[in-house]
């Protein structure tokens, strides 16, 4: 495959988005885009966009899914707001992602789909191919489907597999037009089907055909390349945030010293987690796939209460079903990891599109006064380091962390500083091993005085046996107590300890040190969020951006800051949960902006009701 | 004796090791006592050190029962006991691990988690206290109360017919079931001693009397005037009769599913490791609402893997594979993909 005779342009930045039917390897084949373009040292943000069903009905909208792929020569922060580039393999994937694309936007149409048939099943009564209106657009109309057949059938492959093999005729196509190295597509697929040689061939061919035809079809008079990004040195890999989660969880066990329990019941979109997880036993890992979500989070604590670093992966109607042993677990003052990949709701909701609606579940959605830490991650490759901090704060000081990712960092994906292992913060603590009390008893619930944490005696411990329960304790003894003091002071303890965990500053990104207006955000909304404020910046409008990883405790300098600015705005993928808080906390009057369509904030929405606010208050 | 992956102490135990500094607060009478003191004698039998003898239990009058055990033990929530010993059993295969649940707890709201446990085979011992009521909520019916029970919440007579503990065990996969009764001390204790021999999930129906919302309820096979005309006492290997002069027989009739309570008549011989569950099905068939005939003792005892054993075979056999220190192995971890690199 040697470089066409072709004109090379040079472009600082592109926006691709690889649209078909659900069973078309859309998935796959921007992941291998991604992948090439990572290899290439681009800069890189994703978003993968797909129905609930499994296989929705060939060629409807419902059934469109879509990959979009930003990569530029310098950092970048989202997945792009409109894509240049359009792959629709079918007239539904035109039409279901048509309205996101600029003028002038490239459109690369598959037109063996292009049937009557599967034009009246979208409600195309002439195909848009036709009619004149892609006027707007450069179309490239290649029969996809039946040149890679073709190409195929050289090979003997039968038309069937041929067919199946057509999203590598495309990503063969696309990795022509912007110049990718395709050598880790092609170890990539003889890895994949490495049990059907006849299959590693197969795609294989229908890549480089559709390589080939980038160079020879005159269609394509441009070949396009991005330089690489300058990044920090070191060794990258691209990453997703639900990867890197399960990689943190597995760190946090390393760097704990603790064999990790998972105790989880699948539900999309955090089951990838569970499956990650499940391969790594060599780290001493046990993974449990539960009956439900409550004997997910119940056998997490078990294992909790024998000395291991309890985790439970759910979404939140998962969360919902668990809240009363999460509240188990504050009563215990046990350790224990919970995450909370959140999808919309309410009920079954989308499953598969984003939200960050299940904060005001986290902080406050259990019986009773039940205060616990809650973390939230703000890209994919932070879900990593965010998973070994949630451990950190569970183990030391003995509570229940929720950690809130959400599908859009989960699914998304962009390029990861690899750390080493070594450089990861130390999170190990001692189990108690002596009695505590002044007469050689032991005493359950005397607290360590720096960190109010109680000691975490296992039972093997010999001297050391203790029973605990959901039942108010008395404090230090931990016997059962139903006195009226006793009561009032212990669900103050609770409170204060949570209240007293040492988490870091929040820090203020600030340019030019003189913006009126800050931003507040908090999870995964920190790349759109930071791209609106440097393209504010860029025209010279000032604004300060602020990002929360820690929601509980909040960092205990935010007062100050929120004090230091004029206005104060806050976009959440949801009705204001965060903004609720911090004015009952803060009693600042926040800008509260909400969406709640299920998809991420594109920089545009943000940039502009930002700019709105900084040039009219 | 127990898991050959628990410890064994050389220090000889007695009752009173066993008993906690807390005061017992069961209602006076309660069958709960009874069952309390019997375990606690039976436990230096195990040989086994108290802090390696773990008991989580639910809620309910029996799920106090932890409180009293001067072991490790977890007072946890409403029917999740046997998940959350799950967790603790499977990642600590030296702990001995003993549920205690009740009717409501095990067979309502813990149903789930109950008939889980069985079918994977954890590594627990469960012992179910039927009383055949809601007693800490003050006498609503429960799953096991008979049909037309008059209760505080079915003042007209419950509508729901009961489950057969027995049954439901059988149905899930459960390799060892048995039945016993709070005061018959020396069969609580031998049913006990059995339970814990098994490897795998244990699971124990004691039939306890609530004197409070409940009185009598197994009053049939417990009077000395009715229960040898009631009371089957299944023993290994010995033909199952019953009776004041054992005149009934448990027979198989030909041609029949079930079994059949006959005077005179060939009696079956008992044998609980029969590897075919329908053999204690039926036999727990012969039991209902009535207690007319009512087996106690080891239904079935059979041997398969436990959950704790193929789960800890797989960690063992990962861990084989380990190459290099934890942080090695996890800066390995880290870059198992496509990687690049800037300089």
């Amino acid at each position: 495959m040697s470089a066409g005779a072709k004109r090379v342009e040079q472009l600082d930045r592109v926006v691709i988005r690889f649209a078909g039917d659900s069973g078309d390897g859309m998935q796959l084949t921007g992941d291998r885009f991604t992948s090439e373009t990572a290899q290439l040292g681009n800069d890189i943000s994703t978003l993968p966009n797909f129905p609930a069903e499994i296989r929705a009905p060939a060629g409807t909208l419902p059934g469109v899914s879509s990959f979009q792929v930003h990569f530029a020569d310098y950092d970048i922060l989202t997945p792009g707001d409109e894509p240049n580039v359009l792959v629709a393999m079918n007239p539904a994937a035109l039409k279901a992602n048509l309205a996101d694309l600029p003028s002038g936007a490239d459109i690369i149409v598959n037109t063996d789909e292009f049937t009557k048939r599967n034009l009246a099943k979208v409600g195309y009564a002439v195909s848009p191919l036709e009619d004149g209106s892609l006027a707007d657009f450069a179309v490239h109309p290649v029969a996809l489907t039946s040149m890679t057949v073709g190409a195929l059938a050289e090979l003997g492959v039968a038309k069937k597999d041929g067919e199946r093999a057509k999203n590598m005729f495309a990503l063969g196509l696309l990795s022509w037009m912007y110049s990718r190295p395709f050598e880790s597509t092609l170890r990539f697929l003889e890895t994949k089907f490495a049990k059907r040689p006849d299959l590693v061939a197969a795609n294989k061919a229908a890549f480089q055909a559709g390589w080939n035809f980038g160079e020879t079809t005159e269609s394509f008079t441009v070949r396009y390349e991005v330089k690489p990004a300058r990044m920090k040195p070191g060794t990258y890999r691209n990453i997703t945030g639900n990867q890197a989660l399960a990689l943190g969880l597995v760190a946090a066990s390393v760097r704990s010293k603790l064999p990790l329990f998972l105790g989880a019941y699948p539900i999309t979109p955090a089951s990838d987690i569970l499956h990650e997880l499940s391969k790594h036993k060599k780290f001493g890992i046990t993974t449990v796939q539960a009956e439900d979500e409550i004997a997910a989070i119940g056998a997490a604590v078990g294992a909790s209460y024998g000395g291991a670093l309890g985790v439970t992966t759910t979404s939140g109607p998962g969360v919902a079903l668990k809240g009363e042993t999460i509240s188990l677990a504050i009563a215990l003052e046990l350790p224990l990891v919970i995450v909370d990949v959140q999808r919309a709701g309410p009920s079954t909701g989308m499953p598969t599109k984003t939200e960050q609606a299940d904060l005001n579940m986290a902080l406050f959605g259990r019986h009773g006064e039940a205060p616990l830490s809650v973390i939230a991650p703000k890209s994919p490759s932070d879900c990593f380091h965010a998973a070994i901090e949630a451990a950190r704060i569970a183990l030391k000081y003995r509570t229940p962390v929720i950690l809130l990712s959400d599908n859009y960092v989960a699914n998304g994906s962009e390029p990861w500083l690899l750390p080493s292992a070594d450089e990861l913060p130390d999170i190990s603590v001692e189990f108690t091993t002596e009695p505590n009390g002044d007469d050689g008893r032991f005493l359950p619930y005397l607290r360590d005085p720096e960190t109010m944490a109680r000691p975490w005696a296992i039972p093997g411990t010999a001297g050391l046996e203790h029973r605990i329960g959901g039942l108010e304790k008395a404090d230090k003894t931990g016997d059962i107590s139903y006195d009226p003091a006793n009561h009032e002071f212990m669900v103050r303890t609770r409170a204060a300890r949570i209240e007293a965990i040492e988490v870091p500053d929040v820090e203020v990104e600030d340019a030019d040190e003189n913006a009126r207006v800050l931003v507040l955000g908090w999870g995964s909304t920190y790349g759109p969020i930071g791209a609106a404020c440097r393209a504010l910046r860029q025209r010279g409008l000032p604004i300060a951006q602020a990002h929360l990883r820690h929601l509980a405790p909040l960092p205990a300098n935010l007062g100050e800051v929120l004090a230091a600015y004029e206005k104060v705005v806050i976009p959440e993928m949801n009705l204001g949960q965060l903004a609720h808080v911090i004015r009952a906390k803060y009693l600042v009057d926040v800008v509260p902006f909400n969406q709640v369509s299920g998809l991420p904030f594109t920089a545009a929405t943000l940039e502009n009701m930002l700019e709105d606010v900084v040039k009219n208050g | 004796m127990a898991s050959p992956t628990i410890p064994i102490t050389p220090v000889k135990l007695t009752a009173k090791d066993f008993k906690s500094d807390q005061e017992v607060r069961w209602c006076p009478g309660c069958g709960d006592y009874s069952i309390l003191a019997a375990m606690q004698r039976f436990m230096p039998e195990l040989g086994i050190a108290r802090e390696n003898i773990v008991f989580v239990s639910g809620i309910g009058c029996s799920s106090r029962f932890p409180y009293y055990m001067n072991t490790y033990g977890m007072h946890s929530i409403h029917g999740r006991a046997p998940a959350i010993a799950t967790g603790l059993s499977v990642s600590r295969p030296d702990l001995s691990v003993w549920v205690v649940t009740g009717d409501g707890d095990a067979l309502s709201i813990g149903g789930n988690h109950l008939i889980h446990a069985l079918r994977r085979n954890v590594n627990l011992k469960i012992l179910l206290f039927n009383n055949r009521i809601y007693g800490l909520t003050k006498g609503q019916y429960s799953p096991t109360s008979e049909l037309g029970k008059i209760t505080k919440s079915t003042p007209a007579g419950s509508a729901d017919s009961p489950f057969n503990p027995i049954s439901l065990a059988l149905g899930a996969e459960a390799t060892f079931v048995a039945r016993t009764i709070d005061s018959d001390a020396k069969h609580l204790q031998s049913v006990m001693r059995a339970a814990a021999e098994h490897q795998g999930s244990a699971f124990v129906e004691i039939y306890q009397n609530c004197n409070i919302f409940n009185d009598g309820a197994f009053e049939l096979i417990k009077d000395s005037g009715t229960r040898d005309d009631h009371l089957i006492r299944l023993e290994q290997g010995e033909p199952i009769t019953f009776g004041a002069d054992q005149q009934f027989s448990v027979t198989h009739p030909a041609g029949s599913f079930g079994l059949k309570v006959e005077a005179g008549g060939e009696a079956l011989v008992h044998d609980a490791t029969v590897d075919d569950p329908a053999y204690a099905f039926a036999l727990s068939r012969l039991s209902g609402s009535d207690l007319n005939t009512t087996p106690i003792g080891v239904f079935r005892n059979v041997q398969r893997p436990s959950y704790d054993e193929l789960i800890t075979k797989q960690l063992v056999d990962a861990k084989a594979q380990a190459d290099g220190t934890p942080e090695q192995m996890l800066d390995g971890l880290l870059a198992k993909a496509d990687t690049w690199t800037i300089l």
